[in-house]
C-alpha cells in the first residue's frame, strides 16, 4: 500500500516547494519517503516534474506509475496521463486549462482564484498542497506547523499560506476525502528527510572538511550551497574560484596548510581540474573531488543523470599516481564513505575522488538520523617525534607514505612540495634513479589503499543464479529490482560496487564462475563498470543493460530486460 | 637573526647574469632584514625559471603548476593566516596562463605579495613572446614580430582595485629589496612587476636598454590613483620605478568572520560533536 504522486509544470511553478512542504510533513508523521527532480536547465518555463513516492518504508526507487497528478499546467497532463493508474486523480486548475471531456479523474482545484482570494497567486502551491493532503487523507496541523517555521521571520505570511492550504483543504474535500490511502505505521520513527548533495554537504563538514573552493556547475552545486549555508556558524570557509583549476588549486593549497579541504563540479568542471588532480598526485597533497556527474560530451544535458565518467576519474590527469575512486550508492552509505574520502586522501596523501550523480545528488529521501559516532578524524601527520630533522617531504618509506608536517608547526622546519620530480628535500631532479625511486614510492601507496577497499555489497540470493552488478547511485533501483524477482521465485542477487578504484575483485571472482547469467547495468553506453572488471580479473560479463538517455533507470526497465533474457 | 645568506639554499641552475640571481639575493636580504622566520613563510611559485625560487630561498615553498602559483597561495592563507606568503613566477606564468587567477585574486584581496619576475619573454621554453613582450619582438615563433600589444600588468592591477602596485628592476636590488620589504609588509594584495632583463633570449630589453630608461620619478601621495595609472602607463624612453600606489582595503580574510582568531589549521575538532547538523532535515 502506498501512493505515487507527480507533480508537473513550467519551470518557476514551484514544485519544488509542494514537494518539500509535503514531504517533510509525511516524514516527521513517520512515513517513508523518495522524491525525485526532473528538470529542464532554465530558470523559467519548459517542462518539470517531481514524483513522490509515500511507502511505510523508506523506498529505494520512485516507480512508473502515478496516483494522483497535479498538473500545474496542461503539458503536464498531457505528458503523464498514460501512467495515471485508473482510480487515480488529476488535480488542475479549471481556469487554466480543460481536461478531455472523457476523462473521469479530473479534480477541478481553482488553484490561482484561491491563492489570490489567501493573499497572492505565488500561493496556488499552498493551495495543491492542502488538496494533496485531503486526497491522502492527511490533516493540515504538520504542514501548519512547517508553514510557521519557514516563514517564522515574515510578518503575516505564514497566516496567507495556512488560509490558502485550508482554502485547498475546503476544495477538495467537496469532491474527494481520503480517495487514496495512506500506508499504516508499525511505529513513529525519527526520519531525515534529505537529498543526496545534503548529506555529502554534512558529511564534509562533520569530516573537518575546512575549505571547498568550487565552481557552481549543476549537479554538484548543492554541495556548495549547503557548505556556504553553514559558513555563517562554523569554521568553514566557501570560495566560489573564477573557474576550476582555481578551484582545485586553492583547495591544495589549503590542504597542502594543513586543514582538510574539498572541491566539488561536475564532468566538465572535472575536466579543468585533471592538471590539479594530476599535480595532488605529484605533490602527495590529500584532496577530496566530488564529482556529481551527469551526460556528456562537453555540456551534454546539464540537468540529467549519467555514469559515463568513471573511466575518467580512474585515468584523468597525466602520468601515473595513485588514487582512490568511491561513489555515493545512496544516502545511507554516502555520509560514511565520504569520510572514508577525507580518511584515504589524508593517510596516503593522494587525491580520492567521489562519484556522485544527478539522479543521487538531487533525490531527497527519508532515512535515518546518522550516527556521528562512526565518522573518523585521523590527520596522520606526524608528531616532532616521528620525523628526522632537518624535515624531508618526500622521505622514502617501505610504505610510500613519508611522514607529513604542516608548514609552520614546528620551529626551524619547512615543507618544500613540488610539481617538478623531486628528491626527498622536494628538490627539483632530473636524474633516473631517483626519478625511479620517486615514482616506485607513490606507487607503493596503491597496495595498502587497495586493502581498504570495500568489497560490493551482496544482496539477494545466496547462491545466485543471476546477478546483477551495479555501481554508484543504480543500488536503489537494483534493490527493488531484485525483492521484485526474488519474490517472483528467481535465484537472483545483485552485487554493488560503492569502492571502484583499486577495483576490490575478491567477491567477483568468487561469484561470477558459479552464476548463470550476469548483468553490468549502468547509466551509461559503453558499459564502464564491465570494461573495467573485464581489465581487472579478465572476466567477460556478458549481459548488459545500458540506459544513457539521460534518466535514471526505474525497477521495470530492469525487470523487464532481466525477463527477457532469463524466462526460467 | 638569520643573514641574508642563510636564506639562500641551492645552486640556482639559471644562466650566468640573468637577473634572477639579483631578486633572488633582494628577496633573501628583505626576509633578513625584515626578521622572517622560515618556518612561517610560505612561497608559491608556478613554472619557468624564476617559478624555481622556492628551491633556491629557505622557505616553506609549494611549487605547483604553471599559471597556478596564486590559488594554492590563497588556500593556505585560509588555512593559516599567520604565514607570510610570498607568491613569485614569471610574466608568462603570472600573466598569460595565470591571467584569470591574476585578475580574480587582485579583486579578492588576500594578504599576499607577488613578485613577477617579468623578463619580457618565455625563458624556460626558449624564447616565445610573453604577454608583456613588446610590439615588433621577433622570436622563433613570432617569426614577424609580435603582433599584440603587451599587457600592462599595473595598469590592469590598478583597475582591479590593487592596493599597492610597484614597479621595480632587478639592476636596482637596493630599490628592489626595499620594495620588497613594502609589500610584504603591506595588508593585503601587494604586486611588484620586477623588470629583469633575459641575458639568453631578450636581446631587446637588455641591462643597458633598462639602465638607459628606468628613473625614479617624484611619489608625493601614493594614494592617488589617477597619477599611479599615469605612471604605469609610462613605458619607452622612461620607464619610472618606484611604489606608484599605496592604498589598503579591506582583505579577502576580514570579510571572513570564522578566520578570526586561531588559524583554521591549529584548531582541534570532533566529528561527533556535529550531530546536531541533522536537525533542519527532522
Amino acid at each position: 500500500m502506498e501512493i505515487n504522486i507527480l507533480i508537473g509544470g513550467a519551470a518557476g511553478q514551484g514544485m519544488d516547494t509542494v514537494m518539500n512542504l509535503l514531504g517533510k510533513a509525511l516524514v516527521r508523521e513517520g512515513y517513508g519517503l523518495i522524491y525525485t527532480k526532473d528538470y529542464m536547465s532554465r530558470v523559467r518555463g519548459g517542462h518539470n516534474f517531481s514524483m513522490l513516492r509515500i511507502a511505510a518504508a523508506t523506498p529505494w526507487t520512485v516507480v512508473e506509475s502515478t496516483d494522483i497528478l497535479v498538473a500545474l499546467n496542461e503539458e503536464t497532463y498531457q505528458l503523464h496521463q498514460e501512467k495515471l493508474t485508473p482510480s487515480g486523480r488529476v488535480i488542475y486548475d479549471p481556469d487554466l486549462f480543460s481536461l478531455p471531456d472523457d476523462e473521469s479523474r479530473g479534480l477541478p482545484i481553482e488553484l490561482e482564484k484561491l491563492a489570490v482570494e489567501a493573499g497572492g497567486k505565488v500561493m496556488a502551491n499552498t493551495v495543491a498542497v492542502g488538496a494533496l493532503l485531503v486526497l491522502i487523507g492527511m490533516e493540515g496541523r504538520e504542514v501548519e506547523r512547517l508553514l510557521k517555521e519557514s516563514f517564522a521571520h515574515k510578518d503575516g505570511v505564514a497566516e496567507k499560506n495556512i488560509d490558502a492550504l485550508k482554502a485547498g483543504m475546503l476544495a477538495a474535500s467537496k469532491q474527494c476525502s481520503a480517495c487514496f490511502t495512506l500506508p499504516p505505521l508499525k511505529e513513529k520513527k525519527e526520519r531525515l528527510f534529505i537529498d543526496g548533495n545534503q548529506v555529502l554537504g554534512m558529511s564534509a563538514l562533520a569530516s573537518g572538511c575546512r575549505f571547498l573552493s568550487a565552481y557552481p556547475m549543476t549537479p554538484s552545486t548543492g554541495v556548495m550551497n549547503y557548505l556556504a549555508a553553514k559558513t555563517k556558524t562554523h569554521p568553514v570557509v566557501v570560495e566560489q574560484a573564477e573557474d576550476e583549476i582555481a578551484a582545485i588549486n586553492m583547495a591544495l593549497g589549503a590542504s597542502y596548510a594543513g586543514i582538510r579541504a574539498m572541491t566539488c563540479t561536475s564532468g566538465g568542471g572535472f575536466s579543468l581540474m585533471v592538471e590539479g588532480l594530476s599535480l595532488a598526485g605529484m605533490t602527495e597533497t590529500p584532496l577530496v573531488v566530488i564529482v556529481a556527474m551527469r551526460p556528456g560530451p562537453a555540456t551534454g544535458l546539464p540537468t540529467r543523470t549519467e555514469q559515463g565518467d568513471l573511466e575518467f576519474a580512474i585515468h584523468g590527469g597525466h602520468g601515473e599516481f595513485p588514487r582512490a575512486v568511491l561513489s555515493a550508492t545512496s544516502q545511507e552509505d554516502a555520509f560514511y564513505r565520504l569520510n572514508k574520502a577525507f580518511e584515504l586522501a589524508d593517510r596516503f596523501q593522494t587525491p580520492v575522488i567521489f562519484l556522485s550523480d544527478q539522479n543521487y545528488a538531487d533525490t531527497h529521501r527519508s532515512v535515518e538520523p546518522f550516527n556521528f559516532d562512526r565518522l573518523k578524524y585521523n590527520r596522520n601527520l606526524a608528531e616532532e617525534a616521528e620525523f628526522d630533522k632537518p624535515y624531508k617531504r618526500y622521505r622514502l618509506t617501505d610504505s610510500g607514505v613519508s611522514p607529513r608536517i604542516i608548514p609552520g608547526r614546528y620551529k626551524g622546519e619547512t615543507v618544500l612540495v613540488d610539481s617538478d620530480e623531486h628528491d626527498e628535500n622536494g628538490n627539483i631532479i632530473e636524474d633516473g634513479e631517483t626519478r625511479k625511486l620517486m615514482v616506485d614510492k607513490r606507487m607503493r601507496k596503491l597496495e595498502a589503499l587497495s586493502n581498504e577497499m570495500d568489497e560490493p555489497d551482496l544482496y539477494g540470493d545466496a547462491q545466485p543464479k543471476i546477478l546483477l552488478i551495479g555501481w554508484g547511485s543504480n543500488y536503489g533501483v537494483l534493490r527493488e529490482a531484485v525483492d521484485a524477482l526474488l519474490a517472483v521465485g528467481k535465484k537472483i542477487a545483485m552485487l554493488h560496487f560503492s569502492d571502484l578504484w583499486p577495483l576490490p575483485c575478491r567477491r567477483l571472482n568468487e561469484l561470477l564462475p558459479n552464476v548463470a547469467s550476469a548483468y553490468c547495468i549502468e547509466n551509461n553506453a559503453s558499459g564502464q563498470l564491465a570494461s573495467l572488471i573485464k581489465r581487472e580479473t579478465g572476466i567477460e560479463i556478458t549481459g548488459s543493460i545500458l540506459k544513457y538517455d539521460g534518466r535514471p533507470f526505474l525497477p521495470g526497465e530492469i525487470i523487464a530486460e532481466v525477463g527477457k533474457n532469463d524466462a526460467s | 637573526m638569520m643573514q641574508a645568506n642563510d636564506y639562500m639554499i641551492n645552486e640556482p641552475a639559471w644562466c650566468p647574469g640573468c637577473g634572477n640571481f639579483f631578486i633572488r639575493e633582494a628577496l633573501a636580504e628583505a626576509l633578513s632584514e625584515l626578521d622572517i622566520d622560515p618556518a612561517n613563510l610560505l612561497i608559491c611559485s608556478g613554472i619557468g625559471q624564476a617559478a624555481k625560487i622556492p628551491h633556491y630561498i629557505r622557505a616553506n615553498g609549494f611549487n605547483g603548476l604553471h599559471g597556478r602559483a596564486i590559488s594554492p597561495a590563497l588556500g593556505a592563507g585560509v588555512a593559516n593566516k599567520n604565514l607570510k606568503i610570498i607568491v613569485e613566477s614569471g610574466d608568462g606564468d603570472s600573466y598569460g596562463e595565470g591571467g584569470n587567477h591574476f585578475i580574480h585574486n587582485v579583486r579578492r584581496n588576500p594578504d599576499i605579495a607577488h613578485f613577477v619576475h617579468n623578463n619580457q619573454v618565455y625563458g624556460l621554453t626558449k624564447g616565445q613572446a610573453s604577454p608583456t613582450s613588446d610590439q615588433g619582438m621577433k622570436t622563433g615563433v613570432q617569426v614577424n614580430g609580435v603582433i599584440l600589444p603587451a599587457l600592462n600588468p599595473l595598469a590592469m592591477a590598478l583597475v582591479l582595485g590593487a592596493g599597492f602596485i610597484a614597479r621595480c628592476f632587478s639592476g636596482e636590488k637596493e630599490h628592489l629589496k626595499e620594495t620588497m620589504k613594502a609589500a610584504i609588509n603591506f595588508s593585503g594584495y601587494a604586486l611588484i612587476d620586477i623588470l629583469q632583463p633575459c641575458v639568453s633570449f631578450n636581446k631587446v630589453n637588455t641591462y643597458g636598454w633598462y639602465k638607459k630608461r628606468v628613473y625614479f620619478p617624484e611619489i608625493s601621495n601614493p594614494g592617488d590613483w589617477n597619477s599611479a595609472m599615469e605612471l604605469s602607463r609610462q613605458w619607452g624612453d622612461k620607464i619610472p620605478l618606484g611604489i606608484f600606489y599605496q592604498k589598503p582595503r579591506p582583505t579577502f580574510g576580514s570579510h571572513i568572520p570564522v578566520l578570526e582568531g586561531e588559524p583554521l589549521v591549529f584548531r582541534t575538532f570532533n566529528p561527533a560533536a556535529h550531530s546536531g547538523l541533522q536537525e533542519e532535515f527532522l
